[in-house]
């Protein structure tokens, strides 16, 4: 079987248990499918960077997906025709990760420091324009 | 041809720069991640936009890679198309 990491955006106004139930439930169709999730995570309401579909926050969770091509393409077809799904991606990895993400490790720390450390400003929109290019 | 260009400017130049190397090479570098805002965030410029490689060292191998992370954490949300 192949091994996917999934993520799905829900609606902002649903609630974090509603969000659960909604895993439950894609859970459920990839084991009817033959496969198993080995790991799930929340990442909780986030602000996106930009509207989708109108909103400005989605609950994020994530799925490790270790299920046929079938199952998952079924999951698939079942969160397009549902609304509170604002957005999926599946991702084929060669090995799903151990332990929580870059993302849930994160939280932890400090959420924002300085967001550049590097003295480098942008300069306009262009880098390095026509001149041709500069080796460091 | 880039080691060779590199001696012809040093030669011609007072002062020299360091080469960088790719920070995505060698023993303990970080592991590309679309999911890793932080990482993702020292790639892009204020715009939003991804920097090239030429300006960030990264290899072109890894260039690659971190430009499909970074287009992978636009889809999702976490990462700005544009800003403005």
């Amino acid at each position: 079987m192949a091994l996917y990491e999934h993520i799905f955006l829900a609606r902002q106004d649903v609630s974090a248990q509603q969000v659960e139930e909604l895993t439950n439930q894609f859970t459920e169709v990839l084991s009817q499918g033959g496969g198993k999730v080995t790991k799930t995570e929340y990442w909780g309401l986030k602000t996106l960077s930009y509207r989708i579909r109108k909103n400005r926050k989605a609950h994020y969770s994530l799925l490790n997906i270790d299920a046929p091509h079938t199952a998952v393409a079924e999951m698939e077809r079942q969160m397009r025709i549902n609304e509170d799904i604002l957005r999926f991606m599946t991702i084929r990895v060669d090995e799903l990760e151990e332990g929580p993400s870059a993302m849930m490790q994160k939280r932890d720390r400090d959420d924002r420091d300085g967001d550049r450390r590097d003295g480098r400003g942008d300069r306009g929109d262009r880098f390095g324009g026509d001149r041709r290019p500069r080796r460091f | 041809m880039a080691i060779r260009d590199l001696t012809t400017t040093q030669a011609r130049r007072p002062f020299q720069r360091r080469r960088k190397t790719c920070p995505f090479s060698g023993p303990n570098a970080p592991k590309i991640d679309y999911k890793d805002v932080r990482l993702l965030q020292r790639y892009v410029s204020e715009r939003g936009k991804i920097v090239p490689s030429r300006i960030t060292a990264v290899s072109a191998l890894k260039q690659r890679e971190l430009a499909r992370a970074i287009k992978r954490a636009r889809f999702i949300g976490i990462r700005p198309y544009a800003v403005q």
